[in-house]
Formats: structure tokens, C-alpha cells, sequence
């Protein structure tokens, strides 16, 4: 396997999609490689990462501005 | 206002929602109250924080409002406003003057002619390393570089935490093109973030 299959299939080894000789592949190929260990580290990561901006201590408290929520409520009567 | 109001955990769902359906007025700002903040934040993800983010929160609690009496008390509320909210953003996203989208590529990594990274990977610092609020705005921004179809992908799955199945519906797109946009959205946020987290000094 080289480094650029080994980064194709790295999604669907996180999600537990390669069959179980693909597996192993993929698997020795982390073993011998560190530069892709690294990379699928680092991948690992990147979704940890992205869960950081919907942390609810970083979003909350947002404050709503009042006429936004006047206006859904207005707009509430209109629907009735 | 002279008491805190409740949070969307501490209301009671079966009696709220029995209160919207009959019409009664104080339910309906308790609703907005209690779910709006969250609904922006998730608007302002996919729109920015300009008056878009604002339109797509009043449109998605319309849709509620209308689709009140269809609501199934098997799902939470705060569940279904969710996934109303994220389809409002998508709609006002789609409505939104098309440029043409910059392609990914550049982003990808890159191969030598024998199959290795061309620009080999480094440890990365541990994200506790960053202060948080500096972690967080290092995403944000990153995120935003992202091309417009692999960004709404990657702010569906990974942030908004919707299935491939849900993403795939919302988009009108298979089930394979979600998976094959969010391995690319996240090879390239991984690129845009590697500056920042390399652990070696360079």
C-alpha cells in the first residue's frame, strides 16, 4: 500500500468500512510508515477540532437581539 | 425581566408542546426564548454573523410553527429544531448569489511519483496546548476557507453531528458523494490547520 492509497481509504477505516484483509494492510502500512501514523493522527484531530466551535462554554451565551425574537413572534400571530 | 427563564432542559416537552398546539401565546415565546440562541449559533456556522444567520432563525421557527401539529413527541424538541434550523440555513444558502466555487484541490494533499506524501505529516501539538477560545477561532476561520460544498459537508457531519443518510437527504446528493466530500473537506481543513498545530518548530 502505498502513502497516497493508505489517505484514500483513511475514512472508511474510521468508520470500520475495510473488509478485514484491507484492514490489515492499511494497518501494516500505519506500522511502517510514521509519516502516515502521523497524518491519520492528525486527521483524528481535525474532527476533534471541529467539534470545539459547537462547545456549548464557547457558544453560550449568545444573545438574541429582542427585535429578532419580536419578529418571530409577530411573524407567530401571522401563522396562526 | 424579573425571573430567569427556564432552560430548554428544565421545560417540560410533553406539557410545552401541549400548551403550542393549543394556541396559547406564552408557550410560543417560551419556545423562542429557550431555542433561539442555540438556533443562531447554528445558523451563524453555516451564514456568518450578518442578517442572513437572522432570517434563516425567524424562517426556521415559521416552518415549526406551521409544521407544530405534525411534531412527533418521540423526538425532542430541541432534536427537530436542530435539524429544522440547519435546513432553513441550507435553503437561504442555496439562495445566496452563486460564485463560482474555488476547487479543493490545492488543499489535497499532494504524492511524489511513488506514492509518498509529498509534504510528510507531523505530530501536532495537543489541541490542550491552545488556549480554547484561540483553538476555537483558528477552526472557525479555517472552516470558513473551506469551498462552499465541502464546508456545508464537514459543518453537517462533523460539527452539526447529522448521519450521512440525514446529510445526504438535505442536499439531495447519494450517500457516497457525502462520504467522498467530507474525507476531502477534512484532508483539507487538516492542511489549513497543520501550520498552526505543527509540533516541531520549523
Amino acid at each position: 500500500m502505498t502513502c497516497r492509497e493508505f489517505i484514500d481509504f483513511l475514512s472508511a477505516y474510521l468508520d470500520e468500512e475495510l473488509g478485514t484483509s484491507r484492514r490489515r494492510v492499511f494497518e501494516d502500512h500505519m506500522g511502517e510508515c510514521p509519516e502516515c501514523a502521523d497524518y491519520l493522527d492528525n486527521y483524528r484531530q481535525t474532527i476533534a477540532m471541529g467539534k470545539l466551535i459547537c462547545d456549548p462554554e464557547g457558544e453560550l451565551p449568545i444573545d438574541v437581539p429582542e427585535p429578532l425574537i419580536r419578529a418571530i413572534l409577530a411573524a407567530r400571530s401571522e401563522v396562526g | 425581566m424579573d425571573r430567569p427563564l427556564p432552560t430548554a432542559n428544565e421545560l417540560d416537552e410533553t406539557d410545552l408542546i401541549a400548551r403550542l398546539r393549543a394556541g396559547e401565546e406564552q408557550a410560543y415565546e417560551t419556545l423562542v426564548r429557550a431555542h433561539s440562541p442555540r438556533m443562531l449559533a447554528v445558523a451563524r456556522r453555516f451564514l456568518g454573523d450578518g442578517d442572513d444567520a437572522h432570517d434563516a432563525v425567524q424562517e426556521a421557527f415559521i416552518s415549526a410553527f406551521r409544521a407544530m401539529e405534525r411534531f412527533e413527541g418521540s423526538a425532542r424538541l430541541s432534536t427537530w429544531l436542530h435539524r429544522i434550523v440547519v435546513n432553513a440555513a441550507l435553503m437561504k444558502l442555496r439562495s445566496r448569489r452563486r460564485k463560482p466555487e474555488q476547487s479543493i484541490d490545492e488543499l489535497l494533499p499532494t504524492f511524489l511519483s511513488d506514492g509518498h506524501q509529498a509534504e510528510p505529516a507531523v505530530p501536532w501539538k495537543p489541541i490542550d496546548a491552545l488556549v480554547r477560545r484561540e483553538a476555537r477561532d483558528l477552526v472557525r476561520h479555517s472552516i470558513d476557507q473551506l469551498p462552499e460544498s465541502y464546508r456545508t459537508v464537514i459543518l453537517m457531519r462533523d460539527i452539526e453531528e447529522l448521519d450521512t443518510a440525514e446529510t445526504a437527504e438535505e442536499l439531495g446528493v447519494s450517500p457516497g458523494v457525502v462520504k467522498t466530500r467530507l474525507h476531502r473537506a477534512r484532508q483539507a481543513l487538516r492542511k489549513l490547520l497543520d501550520p498552526q498545530l505543527r509540533g516541531d518548530p520549523e
